[in-house]
């Protein structure tokens, strides 16, 4: 049946398709070859995202697309909700601007093929095609697949250089994600059990308040939390993101950790929207408030900018778990909700341009210095102004400081837990914010600082790269210009919750 | 007790003794093996849904034989990336632990 629907669903299999055929390719092909097809492969994939926003803005429904039509649950289908087109386009943005970023660090040989180039190259696209099959996938053992594929991609990207203490904190990130897959596969396994179905949208109509979703649920959201590093699961985190590679860390800290908090979500509102749940969503914004305090915390006491910026990653990993408590509320009135849950995934796009600005300047600082300790920033800021600009445009939406992507979805949380009276939540996220304030400004101050003795940089820093930065950082400021209030995209595919907000 | 609680009980057992090997040895290649562990129980598990056969009220479900048969896979690559890593390791280091001293 040659419809609009199925023409539009078609997208959605090229965006898993054609990462992955660049990663076979440059597999095949070579390191010679590698950066060459990644080039190709990151304009069609930016416009094949763009399509799919597109597609899914113009007729205000969840593109669907199953595969050799058969329908679930024999079939397997692939859905776009405005949550899922949001994200796909925030990876495909992302990708191209670290790829752009990435080709002085990872040139391709001249001579002798190097493994560094070829495996970053590859990765890179491997990354892309999970995180795509994580954004559109249907059901729930095809997303344990891709999230699977994703944690094989991201981990070879923190032991890229192959020195003992990055292979450390890659083994210990996969034993992590390991741990996490398998209890999510576990909990998988009790819904088939229960309701002989994995399809999302067939098990929201089956599922009830029982032991077995109890079970099920607690199981896949704890393997899921250990994957996205939420405190107490963040001991893995700091070493694999500050260890890796600038690019990777980019990649790894913007993209990668929403993955598994992008699959939270779905279960939480998609999977089971009707099973009452308060008590746990109150744990869950627990454990996010003690992630934003812990991280806050230990990050103003790194002596490193990258171990810095990594546990401010921690820190804001928890900003995201707030909107659970706020966003799963059923008695007060509906329409607050929706402004926790667009600030929820607003932060969640906001600090991946923002994080994957500062780890980028972070990894020119450091190859321009030889080093990345805080204490011997000065002068930087006179050698680099464009860089240490990036990482204040980065570091604004972390602080919540207008105008920033950061802002709006602070904002909106904030606004959500006054409105529904839980104010303890606001104290954390002033609290965050002050404290995100404290360890951007120890950077900037070090870095803008003159120095005692002219700075001789170890290497020149071309302009082009220190653009990507900017433009990426710009990214996260840019989010702080769209209207304060639920967004109507992210509401496509959710009948259940009201439009509407506050003005 | 049934057939299918059996294997099932069976594999929650596995779950069980996996589960704790992975939080409590520090040795990384003993936490693979744990995982490998919890990984037999829960596709037993699912061998023992099948047998149930939830879904279609037949005999034996195929949906999760398929299901087992990719996850097995799955475990199957983790544990080879797992374990060239920590190879990896052992050549650069000279020891396979996660607490490197010196």
């Amino acid at each position: 049946m040659p419809n609009s629907a199925t023409a539009g669903g078609f997208l959605l299999i090229l965006a898993i398709v054609l990462p992955v055929t660049g990663a076979l390719l440059s597999l095949v092909l070579g390191g010679r070859h590698a950066e060459r097809v990644a080039l190709l492969v990151m304009p069609a994939g930016l416009v094949v995202a763009v399509a799919i926003a597109s597609v899914v803005w113009r007729t205000h429904t969840v593109l669907e697309y199953s595969v050799g039509s058969w329908d679930p649950p024999l079939g397997v289908a692939f859905r776009a909700d405005g949550l899922s087109v949001v994200m796909i386009v925030t990876a495909a943005l992302l990708i191209c601007g670290i790829g752009a970023f990435a080709r002085a660090q990872f040139p391709t040989p001249r001579g002798q093929e190097t493994r560094t180039s070829l495996v970053f190259w590859t990765l890179l696209l491997a990354v892309w095609g999970a995180l795509n099959a994580v954004f559109i996938g249907g059901d729930l053992f095809k997303l344990y697949v891709a999230l699977e594929l994703l944690t094989f991609a991201a981990v070879p990207l923190v032991s890229l250089d192959g020195r003992a203490e990055t292979l450390t904190a890659a083994l210990r990130y996969l034993l992590f994600a390991l741990f996490g897959s398998i209890l999510y596969l576990l909990g998988a396994v009790l819904f088939y059990g229960a309701h002989g179905t994995l399809d999302i949208v067939l098990l929201s109509h089956r599922i009830h308040a029982g032991p077995v979703a109890w079970a099920a649920i607690s199981l896949m959201t704890a393997g899921l939390l250990a994957k996205a590093a939420l405190y107490p699961f963040h001991l893995w985190l700091p070493p694999a993101h500050a260890g890796a590679p600038a690019p990777a860390s980019a990649i790894l800290s913007g993209l990668v950790v929403k993955a598994p908090f992008f699959l939270v979500v779905r279960l939480w509102f998609d999977v089971m929207p009707r099973v009452p749940e308060r008590a746990a969503a109150q744990m869950l914004g627990t454990l996010g408030a003690a992630a934003i305090l812990f991280g806050s915390v230990v990050a103003l006491r790194q002596a490193r900018l990258k171990l810095l910026i990594a546990y401010s990653t921690v820190a804001q990993i928890g900003y995201l778990f707030l909107m659970f408590p706020l966003a799963v509320e059923p008695e007060t009135g509906h329409q607050w909700n929706t402004a926790a849950w667009t600030g929820g995934v607003l932060q969640a796009i906001s600090h991946a341009f923002a994080k994957a600005a500062m780890f980028m300047a972070a990894g020119l600082i450091a190859e321009a210095l030889g080093h990345d300790r805080i204490a011997g920033l000065a002068g930087i800021g006179r050698a680099l102004p464009i860089t240490v600009f990036a990482f204040g445009l980065g570091g604004l939406s972390l602080m919540g400081l207008p105008p920033s992507g950061g802002f709006v979805a602070k904002a909106m949380l904030l606004t959500a837990a006054v409105a529904e009276g839980q104010w303890w939540w606001a104290v954390v996220v002033l609290t965050g914010g002050v404290l995100a304030g404290g360890y951007v400004f120890l950077v900037l101050a070090r870095a803008l600082a003159d120095a005692s003795e002219p700075l001789t940089l170890l290497s020149p820093i071309s302009p082009s790269r220190q653009a990507v930065v900017v433009a990426l950082a710009l990214c996260a400021v840019l989010l702080g210009f769209i209207p304060l209030r639920p967004s109507e995209l992210l509401q496509i595919g959710r009948p259940d919750i009201a439009i509407g907000g506050p003005r | 007790m049934g057939e299918a609680t059996l294997y099932g009980l069976c594999g929650a057992a596995l779950v069980g003794l996996g589960l704790f090997g992975l939080i409590v040895h520090p040795q990384p290649l003993r936490k693979i093996l744990a995982f490998n562990l919890i990984g037999g129980g829960v596709f037993l598990l699912f061998g023992a849904i099948a047998r149930r056969g939830a879904a279609a009220g037949f005999g034996g479900d195929p949906v999760p034989q398929a299901l087992v048969i990719t996850g097995i896979v799955v475990a199957f690559s983790a544990t080879a990336l797992a374990v060239a890593l920590l190879l990896r390791l052992f050549q650069e280091t000279g020891q396979a632990t996660l607490h490197l001293d010196g």
